[in-house]
């Protein structure tokens, strides 16, 4: 022994004792992760796990980064990010959905979408505090709230109904702690996307009941069905609403992490006030490249839409074809079937294809347990390669039959 | 509807069926309306693109610019036409600049190429001058382009 330190004395171990922060070391890593470090070592499979587009962000767009860092723009910007930045996303929230938002006091250049849901969920949530959160959903959203103090409370949506969130199931799980409801739409993992009637009723709810409304909106031009409402722009809703956004998916600018929200001004100011002391700023280089996707990249971004469009008509018919029953999604670049005719678990199935098929998908249950009972797939995969898929998935679909008649018998009784 | 011709356009041999799936159109439909531009000539015809150098077939190309005097009546349509029913001239085109029409021959080689400019297209009439530009290396070609792609770099699972 080294030390005269008398802890080592009274402990075999030489390690800290006391216990890491109870609220993380008790969040199980993310069901996907684990599935990911089987599928990457493997050779090929064809992906539909990915969570991005396969597109590289437009040329336009990297080449006015590579520029930005040729001129040595490599400095900070200021906390709230480049004006000319929330001046142009202002402008386009207005022209798209006429939402009126302040670029000087109502907008926060965030590093992506997850930073701002960090910073929106942090500053309106006091410890014990609970958000509604409509399952199955995004990974981050249930952590997310329980590192900012808060406890998430569950609204279980289904496939029958394109995954419609229920005014009444929301009203029904309303406590006197409820502060927030959590809502992605369109949606990952179920590409679900809100009428803008449901939303309105959504809306009155939170007023009558006093909660706001944080709505991620990342997969806004995804929209495919229908028109994408801004939660902001409700009547109503602006006051109570934290709107996220962000140029991942439209843009495919998933690695250039820059994100934004626009909230009103009570808000932004708290949430940049976080921001401010951990983050700092967004990438200065990012920003500049986010400047010239607003200002130059809408054709691409029109090109990308409608081939995911082409695609996801595809791919659900040919899911639907082979036995997966798959409800329309509408937004988004998922589909999330049901794999009830398989008699598998979500997990079963995801690791039975893997390993026989070779294709990656992510078991529903890594979105909350009602996403048991499906997986997620990604169309953001070139057309030949779902084409593939489809065919490697009816294989294995007709040999799990065995099972698929004794659940018809099931479902017929 | 445009939908259809853009789909066609990156694969001319998408079927009837798939471009239905793809569309949410009928089959009915899409065939209908294929026909119907394949006969007013919205849709010239199908063609594939192919990589010769790649399949070992050495092509020489030349991009041509033919000075004109034009003539009153046809300007340079005439003269156009008498070049572009060569079957080794690839394109042409009449263009603003210093120079009028700009071609692109194929032949087989440099000197198949500088031949043909010499004995067939320096001598029509009121073709003043060329100027021929051998091509070097193709690197994009009518939107495609000749490289290996960028690849793809996510994960393979990713949230």
């Amino acid at each position: 022994m080294t030390s005269p330190d008398t802890r080592a004395t009274e402990s075999p171990g030489r390690g800290p004792r006391k216990p890491l922060n109870t609220v993380i070391a008790s969040c199980p890593p993310s069901g996907i992760r684990r599935f990911f470090d089987i599928a990457q070592q493997m050779e090929n499979v064809i992906s539909l796990g990915v969570g991005e587009p396969d597109y590289v962000t437009p040329w336009r767009i990297r080449e006015a980064g590579i520029w930005a860092l040729e001129r040595g723009y490599t400095t900070y910007t200021s906390n709230s990010g480049l004006l000319s930045l929330r001046e142009r996303i202002c402008a386009h929230l207005r022209q798209r959905y006429g939402a009126d938002y302040d670029p000087v006091s109502e907008c926060l250049i965030t590093v992506g979408v997850s930073e701002g849901l960090d910073l929106a969920l942090r500053v309106v949530l006091n410890p014990g505090d609970e958000v509604i959160v409509p399952e199955p959903c995004y990974v981050s959203y249930m952590p997310n709230v329980q590192f900012a103090g808060g406890v998430p409370v569950s609204v279980k949506t289904d496939a029958q109904d394109g995954f419609r969130l229920h005014v009444e199931r929301v009203k029904a799980a309303i406590t006197p702690r409820t502060k927030a409801l959590l809502l992605g739409s369109p949606a990952n993992p179920t590409g679900a996307t809100q009428t803008r009637a449901d939303l309105q009723a959504l809306v009155a709810l939170a007023e009558k009941h006093d909660f706001y409304l944080i709505s991620d909106e990342i997969y806004d031009r995804l929209t495919y069905v229908g028109e994408h409402t801004c939660l902001g722009t409700l009547p109503g809703a602006r006051e109570r609403t934290v709107v996220l956004n962000g140029f991942s998916k439209a843009y495919a600018m998933t690695g250039w992490r820059v994100g934004y929200l626009c909230a009103p001004e009570p808000l932004t100011t708290l949430m940049t006030r976080v921001h401010q002391y951990t983050m700092l700023c967004a990438s200065h280089l990012a920003q500049l490249a986010a400047i010239e996707a607003l200002d130059s990249a809408e054709n691409e971004v029109v090109e990308m839409i409608a081939d995911y469009d082409r695609r996801r008509r595809f791919f659900v018919k040919g899911l639907n074809q082979i036995g997966l029953d798959c409800y329309e999604p509408k937004g988004a670049f998922y589909a999330f079937p049901s794999i009830r005719r398989s008699g598998l678990s979500s997990e079963e199935f995801a690791e039975r294809l893997l390993m026989e098929e070779r294709v990656a998908v992510v078991p529903g249950n890594a979105f909350g347990p009602s996403g048991e009972g499906h997986v997620r797939c990604s169309y953001a995969t070139a057309l030949p390669l779902l084409e593939e898929a489809l065919e490697r998935m009816g294989r294995f679909l007709r040999r799990c039959a065995p099972a698929q008649k004794r659940h018809a018998v099931a479902v017929e009784d | 509807m445009r939908e259809i011709l853009k789909i066609l356009e990156r694969d001319a041999r998408a079927s009837t069926e798939q471009i239905a799936t793809l569309t949410d159109l009928s089959e009915a439909e899409v065939r209908r309306q294929i026909r119907e531009w394949e006969e007013c000539g919205i849709i010239r015809r199908y063609k594939t693109v192919v990589d010769w150098e790649k399949y070992g077939e050495e092509k020489v190309f030349a991009f041509i610019d033919v000075n004109v005097t034009p003539e009153r009546g046809v300007g340079f349509d005439d003269v156009a036409e008498r070049i572009y029913r060569f079957p080794e001239v690839h394109s042409v085109h009449l263009v603003s600049g210093t120079q009028d029409l700009r071609c692109v021959v194929e032949g087989r080689t440099m000197k198949e190429v500088a031949d043909f400019v010499a004995q067939k297209l320096a001598t029509i009439d009121r073709v003043t001058s060329t100027s021929t530009h051998f091509l070097l290396k193709k690197y994009k070609d009518d939107g495609e382009i000749f490289a290996d792609g960028e690849g793809d770099h996510r994960l393979m699972v990713t949230p």
